[in-house]
């Protein structure tokens, strides 16, 4: 069995590959997968602690976050949608409406 | 004591009512007569109170301090303000008479506020006779320079008027800024402002008081502010841009003659300082002399009156300095009648010509004779001529300063005398005498008798008084002969001149004016003085706000500039890096949370 290092580096990994699909993606519904990603690195991060510590805690919490992720992308995609049904696009880059 | 309040408090009365009673006051000919009626009244009254022999003061405390009143008010009846009060009650309400006609084209209202300034101003004239405390006179006297603003602002809607009306008031609180300090130290180091403790003191020469020079420089220059002495005299010829009954009133008989009144009323005091009192003697001498060269040139008939008045004062307070304050007074006395009367006759004529330029007048003798005879009773009587009331005040002037032992002052006086001779009679003989010019759509005749009445009051007061002394000897003063034949020639001399000058003409003007070029031209520039008065308050004035205006424009809000400037650029340069794009937010919180997790690594490592 690998040990909890293991763990942290696929966590780790898998958090930047979120942070570069945000950063990078111009399509709205990929940054959104891009956060999904972040957000998985995380929960990998809470199993590996729980396991670690024999602590049933940490899986809780993974289990919240899976449901709060969810409601997330439920909400996320709305907005995505409404959004294109107003400007007819879901690039990123030309969603500017608070440029100063 | 009693007949002395009523002489206060009538005017007051009138003036009380006329202000507060706008109905009454804009009913202007009704406000008029209620305030010549309680003129009058206060007129018997002063009669009443020279003649009687109540004399003495009363006084009441005022400001309540330590150990008995700070300072006091009451009256004080003596051989000054006696006849003083005579005076001033009489001019105006011969004044009030006149003027009853002289405006009666004014709008009722305005005659109406003409007469509320008038009563105020008989109310603070009085008040400053009558005062027993220098307090009580600061009060008065500057009631009585707010009348004169009021007064030379009367047609206020004329720029010239409204200007002169400023100007007075200003040169004239230049020298009350001196007599208010001048009081204020007499007061803190005697305690007292009562003429009658002051005096005693002075008396039995237990004044505690170091510096009383200073002191009484300072209240001399009170007098000076408010009696045109020079270098102040400037405002007094602006001061014609009044009416001229309250020329006559005002600027000739009564109000003027407050720093006169003054020094007269202080001379206890000023005996002990001679130094001041020689100062005096000089600036009246110098005065004197300067106004009558001025006088000499001037084309306006009002302007040759304010220019002699000036000289008059210089009179008076020439005879003050030199110690005989009496005599001064006395002249002040007799020029307060012969002034009142030259000055309602030139206003009858500007009345009746419409124009105060008199070379524009001319031959008025065959059209009214009756303001060409009182007119030529007064310019008699200021010519120093036997037996009229100013020979008589003239010559016990120039006996008083020659008894002072001021022969330079003398000697100015007496060339002022030959001056005043020869420059009002110019005025006559070009006025009344002279070729007869057209006077235009104006038919010139005499006044109506509501304005005739005061004349020859005036002018038969004039006579009477020169009469009386000519008759009862001129009181225990008996002057030396030479120096009566002196005065005598002197005037005589200013009237043939004038005479040879203006009326034969033999004489050709050019002839005299070349040799006295260099002085001509100084006198027409009115000695340069209201140029460099204009330069100091051009220079200090707007030298002074252009500083300002610079610390305002430049430091002030050259920093809010900066400020405001500098925000707008910063907020320029922040707008930029808000993209609008989420993206880019996110990049700021990827790079702040490596920011933190290299602080948190690195920099905190203990």
């Amino acid at each position: 069995m690998p040990g909890l290092f293991a763990y942290l580096v696929v966590a780790a990994l898998l958090f930047v590959i979120g942070v570069f699909g945000v950063l990078t993606r111009r399509n709205a519904v990929g940054i959104l997968l891009g956060i999904e990603l972040m957000l998985n690195a995380v929960n990998i991060n809470l199993v590996a602690f729980a396991r670690l510590h024999g602590d049933p805690v940490g899986l809780l919490f993974a289990m919240f976050t899976i449901a709060i992720t969810v409601a997330e992308v439920a909400v996320g995609l709305a907005i995505v949608i409404v959004i294109f049904r107003v400007r007819r696009t879901i690039d990123a880059d030309r969603l500017d409406l608070l440029r100063g | 004591m009693a007949s002395a309040l009523i002489v206060l408090a009538l005017p007051f009365g009138a003036f009380l009512l006329l202000a507060l009673v706008p109905p009454l006051r804009r009913r202007g000919t009704v406000a008029g007569w209620l305030s010549i009626l309680a003129m009058a009244g206060a007129f018997a009254a002063a009669l009443s109170t020279w003649l009687g022999d109540a004399r003495g003061s009363v006084v009441v405390p005022w400001l309540p301090g330590d150990g008995g009143p700070m300072a006091t008010v009451g009256l004080l009846v003596d051989g000054l303000s006696a006849p003083m009060l005579v005076l001033v009650t009489l001019v105006s309400l011969l004044v009030q008479i006149y003027s009853l006609a002289y405006l009666h084209d004014e709008p009722a209202p305005s005659l109406g506020r003409y007469y509320v300034y008038q009563s105020l101003f008989a109310f603070s004239m009085l008040g400053l006779v009558l005062s027993p405390t220098y307090l009580q006179m600061f009060v008065f006297w500057e009631l009585v320079g707010l009348c004169s603003y009021l007064l030379i602002g009367f047609w206020y809607t004329r720029p010239a008027a409204a200007r002169a009306a400023v100007k007075a008031f200003w040169t004239t609180k230049l020298g009350d800024l001196g007599f208010i300090a001048g009081i204020v130290m007499l007061w803190s180091a005697t305690g007292t402002f009562e003429f009658d403790a002051l005096f005693r003191m002075a008396k039995d020469q237990t004044l505690p008081v170091d510096g009383l020079a200073t002191i009484m420089f300072l209240i001399y220059l009170g007098a000076v502010g408010k009696s045109a002495q020079f270098p102040l005299h400037v405002w007094l010829p602006d001061a014609m841009e009044g009416p001229t009954p309250v020329s006559a009133l005002i600027h000739a008989a009564t109000m003027v003659t407050a720093g006169v009144f003054l020094v007269a009323r202080s001379e206890p005091l000023f005996v002990l300082v001679p130094g001041v009192l020689a100062l005096i003697a000089t600036v009246g001498a110098l005065t004197a002399l300067l106004a009558a060269t001025m006088a000499c040139v001037e084309s306006d008939i009002k302007r040759v009156l304010a220019y002699s008045t000036v000289s008059q004062l210089g009179y008076m307070m020439a005879a003050a300095g030199a110690g005989a304050s009496e005599a001064g007074f006395f002249h002040l006395l007799t020029h307060g009648v012969f002034k009142a009367l030259l000055f309602l006759g030139a206003g009858a004529v500007i009345h009746a010509v419409g124009t105060n330029d008199i070379f524009r007048m001319g031959g008025l003798w065959r059209v009214m004779p009756q303001t060409g005879l009182v007119f030529i009773v007064g310019t008699l009587a200021l010519a120093g001529v036997w037996p009229l009331a100013g020979f008589f005040s003239k010559e016990e002037v120039l006996a008083g300063v020659w008894a002072g032992g001021r022969p330079g002052v003398f000697v100015v006086l007496a060339v002022t005398a030959l001056l005043t001779a020869f420059y009002m009679f110019r005025v006559v003989f070009i006025t009344f005498f002279g070729h007869g010019h057209p006077h235009g759509e104006a038919h010139p005749h005499d006044p109506p008798w509501l304005m005739r009445g005061p004349l020859w009051l005036l002018a038969i007061l004039t006579v009477a008084i020169g009469l009386r002394f000519a008759l009862g000897g001129a009181g225990e003063h008996h002057p030396p002969v030479w120096l009566t034949a002196l005065s005598l020639a002197l005037a005589g001399t200013g009237i043939a001149l004038a005479w040879a000058m203006y009326k034969a003409r033999w004489l050709p003007v050019e002839v005299v004016q070349r040799p006295l070029a260099p002085i001509e031209f100084l006198a027409r520039r009115r000695y340069f003085l209201d140029a460099i008065y204009g330069a100091i308050y051009r220079g200090a004035l707007l030298g002074f706000s252009r500083l300002v205006g610079f610390v305002d424009r430049y430091l002030v809000d050259g920093l809010l500039n900066v400020a405001s400037a500098w925000s707008l650029r910063a907020g320029d340069v922040l707008r930029r890096i808000q993209t609008g794009q989420a993206q880019d937010y996110v990049y700021g919180v990827a790079f702040g949370v490596l920011v933190l997790l290299a602080w948190a690594q690195w920099w905190r490592m203990p």
